[in-house]
């Protein structure tokens, strides 16, 4: 079996991916329609909040693929500070636009839902604000990214902000359990017994998680092949010019 | 087909129709950028190549 690290070879990598792709982004796209199909049409009113809780197929998987793209760059920024990997630098730079989309997925849906349900579209509630940082924080990663020339020293620079922004990556997975305060709920789905979510959402609930985490993992293999590329073309050029 | 929304309808349709628009468009912009610099790439190496 071969080992992680010869993915950080770009041409194994860019192998290994040129099938991988096209499978990961069927099965994205299969799963997710699955998981919003059978959430948004068969599944029914909750006595409480009505069809609202229809959005919770669309808000639960963005927001935790929000949190998890960051870790994952956490991650790859990591890999790239100690063992200077340029495909793992290239992920993490891949992996943000579609974070700040599912952040901003999250945000969005939570304040469609939050209006019928709370009565208001926004509350500074440590959830909600520690979200909206992770989501400056994104786009912070992301000017950064595009800032700097030099593309060793934007890896150097955005895996130390990757590190600071991990803080609130993780207070928005906590906040709820931190602070007892506040309008959002704690935990819709949890390891502990006790069941908080009935199975007729549980189950397509799961099935859209597993999409939208394919639909991430698609598009960061779409981004790091380009990314690659990019980099490839930009030390040709330079190469030239030096010649 | 359509499931009864009842009085949350605007809500439902539009965190499903601002979220998918987001995707389709994420998806779009990842797709059409890649192909855009595949193809600078490869015109880049072609033109080196013939050029010696």
């Amino acid at each position: 079996m071969a080992s992680f690290w010869e993915y950080a070879n770009p041409l194994k990598f860019m192998r290994t991916t040129d099938w991988l792709l096209p499978v990961v982004a069927w099965a994205a796209v299969i799963v997710t329609a699955v998981g919003l199909i059978w959430g948004f049409f068969f599944t029914p009113d909750d006595f409480r909040q009505g069809s609202t809780v229809k959005i919770i197929f669309l808000h639960v998987p963005s927001a935790l693929m929000a949190i998890n793209a960051w870790i994952m760059m956490l991650v790859a920024s990591l890999i790239w500070l100690i063992r200077r990997h340029h495909v793992s630098a290239l992920a993490a730079k891949a992996a943000a636009p579609v974070g700040v989309i599912m952040t901003l997925i999250g945000l969005i849906t939570g304040a469609v839902w939050g209006q019928p349900m709370w009565g208001t579209w926004w509350a500074w509630d440590p959830r909600l604000t520690s979200f909206l940082i992770l989501f400056l924080f994104y786009l912070g990663y992301i000017a950064l990214w595009a800032a700097i020339d030099d593309p060793d020293t934007a890896a150097d620079l955005t895996a130390v902000l990757c590190l600071v922004g991990s803080v609130f990556a993780l207070l928005s997975r906590y906040a709820a359990f931190f602070w007892s305060q506040g309008l959002h709920q704690g935990a819709s789905l949890s390891l502990a017994p006790g069941t908080r979510i009935d199975w007729a959402y549980k189950a397509p609930l799961y099935i859209s998680m597993t999409g939208f985490g394919l639909i991430f993992l698609a598009l960061v293999i779409a981004g790091t092949r380009t990314e690659i590329r990019a980099r490839r073309m930009k030390a040709l050029v330079a190469r030239e010019r030096m010649a | 087909m359509m499931p009864d929304l009842g009085r949350y309808f605007l809500e439902v349709t539009l965190a499903y129709g601002v979220s998918l628009g987001l995707l389709a468009v994420l998806a779009l912009w990842v797709w059409l950028r890649g192909r855009a610099v595949r193809r600078a790439l490869d015109e880049f190496e072609n033109s080196r190549g013939k050029n010696g």
